[in-house]
Parts: C-alpha cells; sequence; structure tokens
C-alpha cells in the first residue's frame, strides 16, 4: 500500500515511472511538486490515469481529491489516452479572423468526431488550442506535435487520411 | 492594531484581525453572506457580501476585507441591493432548485436569500444543466442539482476533519464537487462519515438519507465549539 | 568574474564572428521554425560545406526577425541583406550570391516604414544574438547592466533609477515598475521572491514568446537586477506548456549563466546570490492573474483569490513577491545600462519607452513590432502593417485581447499609450493587435471573446462562473438574430454587474469586448434584434441616445 511516507515503490515496473520519479526527487517529494509531476507522467504516458494519480498523491502526500482537482483544472492534461495521431486546430484570435473555426468544423464533420475528442478508433484526436503563438501563420494548427502553418481543410483532411492510413 | 472607522455612518472599531463583516455582525448590520462560514477560512467567492467604500469604485468582499482607518463603508445601497439580486438570480438560473420537493425547503441559505432580496424568479435563462445524485453513502447524499458550489464542504473537511474528502474539478461552468477521484461517495477511501459537510452546506445539495422533504435542518455550531476548543489546547 | 573577463568573452565572440567575410542569420523562433526555418539552416550549412566557403561563411540561428508572416527569414550580414519565404531549395542559390548581387526573387525590402519606424529595446538583440548562446549576447552588450547594479549601485539606487525612467508594467494594467519594486523591498518578511509571468495566454498574442525564444538571457539579467533591488535570492519564470521552445531555451540559457556565474551563488564574483527555475504552466489562461499565477506555482488549482493582500506583501507561499511580465523585465536590463533619462526621453508624458505589439489578422505585415509610445494606430496599421490586404476595408482594431476592446476607424488617429487606450473602453493589454476587415461581425468578434472568458472562467466566483455564460447565451441570440429588446438590456445591466462584482481582472474585464463593441458598433446589435425599428431608433438617436 503506497501512501507511507516514504514507499514510493512504481506502481508497475514500466520504465517510465523512472521519469515520474526523477521530477518528483528533484522537488523533494513536496506537495508543491504537483503540477511538474503531472507534466511529467502526462508526457511519458500520454495521459493521466487512476493509477497515475494515486501513485502521484501518495509520493506527494496530497489529498486524491486536490489531485484530482488539480489534474481537471488544466486543459493540458488529458484524463483519457490520446488517439495515435492528433491535430491541434489553433482558435486564437489571428486564427479564428482568418477562419481556424471552418477547418475544425470541415475535420471534426470529416472525421466525425466532436473538437476535444478521441475517434472511437483511437485513431485521431481531435483538439483545439487558445492560442499556439504562431499568429503570423494563421490559421495555424499542430498536426503530429508538427506546427502548420495556414491550414485550408482539404489539405489537413488529406494529411491525415494519409498518416491514418499508412500508420494505421 | 485597533482602526475606527464608518459602517452606514455609524462609528465603528475592528481589533486586530476582524473584517468589516465581524464588525457589522456585532452590530447587527446585515450583510449577506453565503460562501461564508463562521469559523472556516474565507475565500470571497460568493460575492453576496460586497460593499462600497467612499471614494474607491471598487466594491470590497466584506468577508475579508480589513477596514482601514476613516474608512466610510455602506452596506445596503440600492446598486449593491441589485447586484445582490443578480447573483442570487444567477445561482438559480445555474442548478435546479426545485424548493418545494428539497429537504431544506424553509431551512434553506439560498432561499433565505432570495426572499430577503425580494426576489420571485429569475430574469436569467435557465441553463437546465444535467447533473447527478450520488447517494451511494450508506448515511448521506449529495444533490449537485442543488449545490452552489460555496465549497464550505470542503472546507469544513479539510479544515476542521483533516480528512480533505471533499474538493472541486474542472473549472468555470463546469465545476463541481468531488469526493477523493471523482468517485462514488460510498468508495471513498477517506471520508470518516463525520457528517460535518452536511452540516456546513447552506443548501439541500448534501443531506442525510432520512430525511424528507422540508426536514433537513443544518447546524453549524459544532464550529465555534470545535474552533475554541483548539485554541485552548 | 569582472568586467575584464565579460569584455574579453564579448571580445572573444566578436572577433570569432568577424572572421567570417559573411554571415548568415537564420531565424529559429517558433512563427519561422514551423515554416521550415530549421531545415532551411541545415540545408545552408550543407551548401556552404559543399562550396567550399565553410571559412568564410557563418550560419547562425537567431531569435525572431519580425516579419513573421513572411517566413522562414534568413538576414545575410554585413550586408544587411533580407530574404523572405526561404526554402531549403533556395540554399544553393543563396549561398552561390554571398559574394554578388543578392539572390532577387527572395530579398525582402527593408527600407520600408516597418523596419523604419519602429525603435527597438526589448527586441534589440532579437533576430540578431543566437539565443542559445551567452557568449553572443554578452558580446550584444548582455549582463553589463548587472555587472554595473551589483558594483556600483546600492539596491535603493536601481529602484530609484527604475522610478525616474517611468517604466510601467508591461503585462497590461501599466502599473508603475519602480513603485512594485519598492514596496517589495520594503515590505516586512523573507524570503523575497521573483516571479516573471511568462504565461502569454491571450489568444491572438506572442511578443513574450518571441522575447523567451529569441533573447532569454535578457529576462534572467532583468530578475537578477530586479532581485538584487528587493532582496530576492530565489525565481520563477511561469512558461505555458504551450511554449516548449521557450521552456527549452530559458532551461538552457539558466544552465549557461550558472555556468559562467552570472547566476547562482555569488553573481560575477559580489556577495549577491540569485536561482532562476522554470515552471510550467498547463493551459489555464487564469493563471495570467497574479494571485492565480502563485496558486498554480504552489502546485495548486489555478484560482485567484481577493487581494489585497497583493503578491508584493502576500504573494508565493506568504512571502513578499515581486511579479511582472517578461517584456517588464526584459526593459530592465537596458534602462540600467543606458540610464533613465534615455528611457524617459522615449514615449509620451506619462507612458515611457517603447511597446512590443504582435500585428495580426487582417494586415499586410503581419509579425512582431516594438514601437515608441505615443504612435498612432494609424500609423501602426497603415504605416508598418502597411494597411489591409486583398482590397479589403479596415474595420476596427482589437487590443487587450478578452480583456480588451475593438477600435473603429474614428479613432484611429488615437495615440498608443495606457491612459487614452482605456479611455476609448479597450486596454494596451499584453500587446496582441488583431486587425479586421469588413468581413468581421461585431458581434461576432464580442461571441468570441465571451466563449473565451466562459471556458477559461476559473468557476470560483459567481458573476464570472455564470455571467460569463449568460451573457454567452445571450451574444447568440444576438448572433442567430433571435434577440430583443429586452436581451439588450440585459446585456448591458449584466455587463455592469460582472465587471463590478467578479474576484479577478479575468471577470471584471469579460465584458470589455461586449461594452467596446456596443460602443462603436451598437448598429449591429440592433439590427440583429427581431424587434428592431429603424424608425424609432432615428428618433431615440435625434433626443440624443447613443444608437
Amino acid at each position: 500500500m503506497t501512501g507511507q511516507r516514504g514507499d514510493t515503490a512504481p506502481p508497475t515496473d514500466d520504465k517510465r515511472w523512472r521519469l515520474v520519479n526523477a521530477t518528483m526527487r528533484r522537488y523533494g517529494y513536496q506537495p508543491r511538486a504537483l503540477i511538474e509531476t503531472l507534466n511529467t507522467v502526462q508526457e511519458s504516458f500520454g495521459y493521466l490515469d487512476e493509477t497515475a494519480l494515486r501513485y502521484v498523491a501518495a509520493c506527494l502526500r496530497v489529498p486524491l481529491s486536490k489531485t484530482y482537482g488539480v489534474a481537471t483544472f488544466y486543459h493540458f492534461f488529458s484524463l483519457k489516452p490520446q488517439g495515435r495521431h492528433s491535430c491541434v486546430v489553433c482558435l486564437g484570435t489571428a486564427c479564428y479572423i482568418k477562419g481556424g473555426a471552418n477547418v475544425l468544423e470541415a475535420l471534426s464533420e470529416a472525421f466525425a468526431v466532436p473538437p476535444g475528442h478521441t475517434t472511437p478508433d483511437g485513431a485521431l484526436s481531435l483538439l483545439t488550442a487558445r492560442c499556439i503563438g504562431s499568429c503570423g501563420l494563421a490559421p495555424a494548427g499542430v498536426i503530429d506535435n508538427v506546427v502548420t502553418p495556414r491550414l485550408t481543410a482539404a489539405a489537413v483532411i488529406d494529411q491525415l487520411r494519409k498518416a491514418i492510413h499508412d500508420g494505421a | 492594531m485597533v482602526t475606527t472607522f464608518k459602517i452606514n455612518e455609524m462609528d465603528v472599531s475592528a481589533g486586530e484581525g476582524e473584517t468589516i463583516l465581524d464588525v457589522a455582525r456585532q452590530h447587527h448590520i446585515h450583510v449577506p453572506t453565503l460562501c461564508h462560514l463562521e469559523g472556516l477560512t474565507p475565500v470571497g467567492a460568493c460575492r453576496l457580501c460586497l460593499v462600497e467604500v467612499k471614494g474607491s469604485a471598487a466594491l470590497v468582499p466584506a468577508c475579508v476585507t480589513r477596514a482601514a482607518e476613516g474608512m466610510e463603508i455602506s452596506t445596503d445601497s440600492e446598486r449593491l441591493q441589485r447586484y445582490r439580486r443578480m447573483i442570487v438570480e444567477m445561482l438559480f438560473a445555474e442548478g435546479n432548485h426545485i424548493c418545494a420537493v428539497c429537504v431544506s425547503n424553509g431551512h434553506c441559505e439560498l432561499q433565505a436569500l432570495a426572499g430577503d432580496l425580494g426576489m420571485t424568479h429569475s430574469r436569467l435563462g435557465f441553463l437546465y444543466r444535467q447533473k447527478r445524485i450520488d447517494a451511494s453513502h450508506y448515511r448521506f447524499a449529495i444533490d449537485h442539482n442543488r449545490c452552489v458550489l460555496c465549497t464550505r464542504c470542503v472546507r469544513v473537511c479539510d479544515e476542521i476533519e483533516g480528512a480533505h474528502t471533499w474538493d472541486v474539478m474542472g473549472r468555470g461552468i463546469q465545476s463541481q464537487v468531488i469526493t477523493d477521484l471523482a468517485q462514488p461517495w460510498g468508495s471513498s477511501s477517506t471520508c470518516t462519515n463525520c457528517g460535518k459537510c452536511i452540516n456546513a452546506c447552506p443548501t439541500g445539495a448534501l443531506f442525510k438519507k432520512s430525511k424528507a422533504v422540508g426536514e433537513m435542518e443544518k447546524d453549524t455550531h459544532f464550529l465555534g465549539y470545535i474552533r475554541t476548543m483548539r485554541e485552548v489546547k | 568574474m569582472e568586467l575584464e573577463e565579460l569584455n574579453r568573452i564579448a571580445a572573444d565572440e566578436r572577433a570569432a564572428q568577424e572572421q567570417y567575410r559573411h554571415r548568415l542569420l537564420v531565424c529559429q523562433a517558433a512563427g519561422c521554425l514551423s515554416a521550415g526555418s530549421d531545415k532551411v539552416r541545415d540545408a545552408l550549412e550543407d551548401d556552404i560545406k559543399k562550396a567550399g566557403k565553410h571559412r568564410l561563411c557563418l550560419v547562425k540561428g537567431v531569435g525572431c526577425m519580425g516579419l513573421c508572416g513572411s517566413g522562414p527569414l534568413v538576414l545575410l550580414e554585413p550586408d544587411n541583406v533580407l530574404y523572405q519565404g526561404v526554402a531549403a531549395a533556395d540554399a544553393p542559390e543563396i549561398v552561390e550570391h554571398l559574394d554578388k548581387q543578392p539572390v532577387r526573387h527572395l530579398r525582402c525590402p527593408t527600407d520600408t516604414p516597418f523596419f523604419r519606424r519602429q525603435v527597438k529595446i526589448v527586441l534589440e538583440n532579437s533576430g540578431r544574438i543566437d539565443p542559445e548562446r551567452i557568449e553572443d549576447y554578452i558580446a550584444a552588450g548582455g549582463y553589463r547592466a548587472l555587472l554595473k547594479v551589483l558594483t556600483e549601485l546600492m539596491p535603493i539606487g536601481v529602484i530609484n533609477e527604475l522610478t525616474r525612467s517611468g517604466l510601467r508594467g508591461r503585462g497590461g494594467a501599466g502599473y508603475p515598475t519602480g513603485l512594485k519594486l519598492s514596496t517589495v523591498a520594503k515590505a516586512p518578511g523573507s524570503p523575497k521572491y521573483v516571479v516573471c509571468n511568462g504565461d502569454e495566454g491571450d489568444p491572438g498574442a506572442f511578443m513574450d514568446r518571441s522575447v523567451m525564444e529569441g533573447d532569454p538571457h535578457r529576462i534572467l539579467e532583468g530578475m537578477a537586477i530586479a532581485a538584487y533591488a528587493v532582496g530576492a535570492a530565489h525565481g520563477y519564470i511561469y512558461v505555458r506548456a504551450e511554449y516548449p521552445l521557450a521552456v527549452e531555451r530559458l532551461n538552457k540559457a539558466i544552465r549557461q549563466a550558472q555556468k559562467l556565474g552570472c547566476l547562482g551563488p555569488q553573481i560575477l564574483g559580489t556577495t549577491f546570490s540569485f536561482n532562476v527555475e522554470v515552471r510550467l504552466g498547463a493551459g489555464a489562461f487564469v493563471c495570467g492573474e497574479e494571485t492565480a499565477l502563485i496558486a498554480s506555482i504552489e502546485g495548486q488549482r489555478g484560482q485567484p483569490r481577493p487581494r489585497p493582500p497583493y503578491p508584493a506583501m502576500k504573494g508565493l507561499w506568504g512571502c513578499p513577491t515581486l511579479i511582472n511580465n517578461v517584456e517588464t523585465f526584459a526593459n530592465i536590463p537596458a534602462i540600467l545600462r543606458n540610464g533613465s533619462e534615455w528611457f524617459a526621453s522615449i514615449g509620451t508624458a506619462r507612458s515611457k519607452g517603447t511597446k512590443v505589439f504582435a500585428l495580426s489578422g487582417k494586415v499586410k505585415n503581419i509579425g512582431l513590432i516594438e514601437v515608441p509610445m505615443g504612435i498612432t494606430l494609424e500609423e501602426i496599421i497603415f504605416g508598418i502593417g502597411g494597411g489591409i490586404p486583398d482590397g479589403g476595408r479596415f474595420k476596427a482594431v482589437q487590443t487587450g485581447g478578452p480583456s480588451g476592446g475593438c477600435i473603429p476607424e474614428e479613432h484611429l488617429d488615437t495615440r498608443v499609450d495606457y491612459e487614452s487606450l482605456r479611455e476609448l473602453g479597450s486596454i494596451m493589454g499584453s500587446g496582441g493587435m488583431i486587425v479586421m476587415d469588413d468581413e468581421s461581425s461585431m458581434v461576432e468578434v464580442a461571441r468570441y471573446f465571451m466563449e473565451f472568458c466562459m471556458t477559461e472562467s476559473c468557476g470560483k466566483c459567481v458573476p464570472c462562473r455564470v455571467g460569463t455564460v449568460q451573457l454567452y447565451d445571450l451574444l447568440t441570440r444576438f448572433s442567430q438574430r433571435s434577440a430583443t429588446r429586452l436581451d439588450l438590456e440585459r446585456l448591458e445591466s449584466l455587463c455592469e454587474m460582472v465587471r463590478a462584482t467578479s474576484l479577478c481582472g479575468l471577470g471584471q474585464s469579460a465584458p470589455n469586448p461586449v461594452l467596446s463593441t456596443l460602443r462603436y458598433f451598437r448598429q449591429e446589435y440592433l439590427e440583429r434584434m427581431t424587434d428592431y425599428d429603424p424608425r424609432r431608433a432615428e428618433e431615440e438617436a435625434a433626443d440624443g441616445h447613443d444608437v
């Protein structure tokens, strides 16, 4: 049973827990390291599941409900696994003025997935961003972690279909 | 340090650490509150206790503000009443409050506020959001439809009971109080079944299962008692 | 380390660079990178090697050059030739023309208002130095101000100098920086902290990102100077997780500065110690609010708390804390290096120095600009920005993001400073400036910003949590042309109430986009009401109503 101070045996023998432990160690297992640690979990595992939340809460001695409250407050954290491919459409003001919302709508229709969700087959997560700071390239997006300037619906749909087809 | 100032043109004084609300209550000046509960850390979230300070455009929450020397405070202007009524209307529009079928009917702070402020109906659009009822606990239940997110349950559980079973998840209009990892209350591993949250809750959101319509009376006297006993130690 | 050593590093670096007859500066800021400038850089390096010119020409990655809409950008020095829209395939041609006439079809004219009308303080190094090398920053005069401060000035001297300069907070509200430093310095309690707010969340703004990516040492130097002035030994830079490149470069800069003794214990051979840590934001606009940012650094939900007490008295972990935004800190080294009179000579009576804006939307020259305070909006949009593309017609310019407003054509002659923008119902904000043409509906713009505030509301206080939803629903009715006169009344009374009663700046300013569009484009709202009667409106207008 975790929860005892000093007991920080990872829940599984997955090597990614070492990264998580390294972050917690860097901050001396202090409760204030919660967000940094959740960031490491998000980056290492792609999302925060119940096991991870319980483990981090116990190691940092943060109440479970508080851990969950923090994890759901920040949009960067996801409690569900992401799709194999991801497309983030920026909805910052510059992108909005230049039609980012139309691109999003077209993508949502083409892949039958509402923004913020993953397709049932786990192939694609369609996400939105408040502003990725690439306003000079509006409308911009991030396709499979690559910032992509001047999105057009047709080109993005094409690119994603190809990626899903080749990778699936 | 003691400061002297005015509330509604009455000369008053505040001791070290006393807020405008504390002083107003000492003089039986009514300032409406909802998220405030004597004995818990104030958060200034419901905005009902906002008061005017002469010479300043900004309104200040009485529950967390200490009066400065010579301040002239007014607690009951037409403008403040209008804002307060809108806040209560907002809360009615946000949740699904049907007093006639509520366990707290007649003993509800929100209901009382609406009466005091002369609110008969909400002019705002009702949001009609689907909200859950969690009755998995063996003695207690929570009806999120009646929750006003005052976080009194969160604070009493953390600060007085020390369990920190409750917290808030999500943000904005999606905010919701949760137990542990947003799991059914009955399966919480941290809840001590003490019932403090039930008594701290200003509405019928948190209630005892044994209560029928209008039977759920809340009692918060334990807070003053516990605080005093802890201070003595 | 002493002045001689700084001078030696600077001289070595300059000599190392000047031994090359040509220097190709390739923009490696986020905008150009997403247009493929990393590949351009690799291609240029390859082709220079292939052409046997690697002893003649240096390829250097630099920060943002400003004209982001035309990237990738490459600057050839010392000839000062700017190439735009460069692709990796253009590399051989550029290399071939090093000793000849510049490549004509890639050339971007630099004698245009876009370049001529700017005044650079914060961005003086951006696009010139390699942000990943501290030596390049030192060669450009970096860390001199810190050394001067630590060896020649008392903390109060630094505060006085900043007060005299007239510098005001660049995060939006324009609070006098000198006064803030002085409050933190005098506040009882220790330790004290210095926090740099890099949680640039305004949609349509990328100023702070460019500084963090293009000249990270400048921020560290500014923070160290401020820390000396207030008596802090530890600092945090809070950066959005959405800016991974900024995080990487800041972390690298911190390591380099520590290694050279510009940060860490006994900085530059003095008794002053100061360390900086990067903290990641995780996607919450409200964390730009200072008390929410503090909560977030403490590992909590980023919810604001009532002020007072202000962070200057009770901030991080209850200790006195100086919080300023990136651009404010970035101004500090220049002020200490060149003197407060120099800084105060730029700008207007009450707004000194320059302001960085991210110019975007329907404007020809999209990018990052730095202009003296007091320049008119018209000069920015039609001079520097080059006007509206594709024959469009200017309609409004939005400043201040979700907390700001839309300024119409008749106020284009307004001079940019804190007070005059506020008088127009907008704010300076952190520097987003989005130009809209006549295709944009102002009701839709107001609804867009309200949607933003609604989803970014932290949910703590009632007016913001519920009020923004109610406002959004009302604006949706206008958008769908199903609104009534009653809805307009409700919209206006709700705006007033949310503004007056919300807990923090996010809620208090959320009505601004609605109020400013109601003020200047009321007709667009009226036209969307089912019970709108133009005749009645005309009569009311004649009676003096603001219709």
